[in-house]
């Protein structure tokens, strides 16, 4: 089973070992942003959602940050 | 007059036998027996081992609580004024068993205790703060080096000596802090050890951090549209109200949600309970932490066969190490179970 980590501070999660991490927008809205419109903002976390779902159906031998 | 000590050992170590022997009762002798013996020279007339009491490894490990009430009878009954028990080694059962004898022996009898052991071993995380554990080689090998170290701590105690630091003294950290007037101040440290540490010098942290351990990434998924896929998130997000009180900071708990019939998260049904982080956008719309809005539209788009309608939620907010795995086995466990292919941990 698979986890992908999606997350801001990219370097707390190589520290706890995270195999697959994908940076996220901010620690109080990793998935979102407040000065977007609600349709852009939705939009942004799509791409982040399939971005950690591409993660996900990729092979990694080590920690591995997905970065765009 | 000597002080006197009792010694609590396993069958192996009294001769009675080995594995096929493991189930051996609880019993008394008088004196030192097996490894009681250098015991019993090295603290050199001052404290003298008065008895030693033999318990089976299974025998203990498959009745603790009756064990540990047979074994404090007959130990009590030497009117002892310690106890010392192993050194166990890496041996699991058998240095369960002695932090459980120390424990118990602190705890009702108020006298000191000692034990050894491998650091690895399974009885130290569960015993080093009741008990002084000497840390010792992995096998019986290390017998000539644990034993005066057991014997000298043992003394200390008994004379009321104060105990060095774990380094010093060559116990394993019992996590307890203690107060002290420093020539330096923290700052004048920090940089000495900078210093050192640029230099390549060796240097003693005085705050360390915990030890993550690794595991091997899983292979991925082999065909998304086929896939069930979980949301778990450190973030915090709870419905309205918080209903189990997960704790805004140092979580002891985690959450378990249904999403069944719900499309998107919103202000009305959900919140976040996290303490460390400004909770107006989350609060605002949660779908920015757990992106239940998005998943719930690439289930309807086929991208994905099913978005897993249970979420599992905790606060990562100065949560301890130790929570965080039991939270995170258990979880990875409940989602196996329910043959979910994938998860996706969000964290703020």
């Amino acid at each position: 089973m698979p986890v992908v980590h999606v997350c801001t501070i990219v370097p707390i999660s190589l520290t706890v070992g995270a195999n697959r991490i994908v940076p996220a927008v901010a620690i109080p809205h990793p998935l979102g942003d407040p000065t977007k419109t609600p349709e852009e903002e939705k939009q942004l976390r799509k791409h982040l959602v399939m971005k950690a779902l591409k993660a996900l159906q990729t092979e990694v031998e080590d920690q591995t940050v997905f970065n765009d | 007059m000597a002080y006197r000590v009792v010694h609590y050992i396993n069958q192996f170590f009294a001769g009675v036998g080995g594995e096929e022997k493991a189930d051996y009762r609880p019993e008394a002798r008088d004196g030192a027996v097996g490894p009681g013996l250098a015991l019993n020279g090295a603290l050199g007339g001052d404290a003298e081992i008065v008895g030693t009491v033999i318990c089976g490894d299974s025998y203990f490990a498959d009745n603790i609580e009756e064990a540990k009430k047979q074994i404090l009878e007959l130990i009590a009954k030497f009117e002892p004024d310690a106890v010392v028990a192993g050194p166990a080694f890496n041996a699991g059962r058998y240095g369960t068993a002695c932090g459980a004898v120390c424990e118990a022996v602190a705890n009702e009898l108020n006298i000191p205790t000692v034990t050894g052991m491998y650091e690895e071993n399974p009885g130290v995380d569960m015993f080093k703060k009741a008990t002084y554990i000497v840390k010792t080689a992995d096998s019986a090998r290390g017998m000539k080096d644990a034993i005066p170290v057991m014997a000298k701590l043992v003394l200390k105690q008994l004379r009321g000596e104060p105990i060095g630091k774990p380094e010093e003294e060559g116990y394993i950290p019992k996590g307890v802090r203690i107060n002290y007037f420093a020539d330096k101040i923290g700052a004048v440290r920090a940089v000495d050890m900078f210093v050192k540490k640029l230099k390549g010098e060796p240097y003693t942290t005085e705050y360390p951090m915990p030890v993550f351990d690794r595991v091997p990434p899983n292979p991925p998924v082999a065909n998304l549209a086929e896939a069930t896929i979980a949301l778990v998130t450190s973030g915090g997000i709870v419905p309205k109200g918080n209903p189990d009180h997960i704790e805004a900071s140092s979580a002891s708990k985690y959450g378990e949600y249904s999403l069944a019939g719900v499309e998107s998260l919103s202000a009305e049904t959900h919140e976040t309970a996290h303490g460390g982080y400004d909770p107006t956008y989350a609060n605002e719309n949660p779908n920015r932490v757990l992106p239940v809005d998005v998943m719930r539209e690439l289930e309807k788009e086929g991208v994905i066969k099913k978005f897993h309608e249970t979420f599992y939620t905790t606060v990562g907010n100065g949560t301890s190490v130790a929570n965080a795995k039991k939270f995170g086995a258990e979880i990875a466990q409940k989602l196996k179970d329910a043959n979910v292919t994938a998860v996706i941990v969000t964290s703020t």
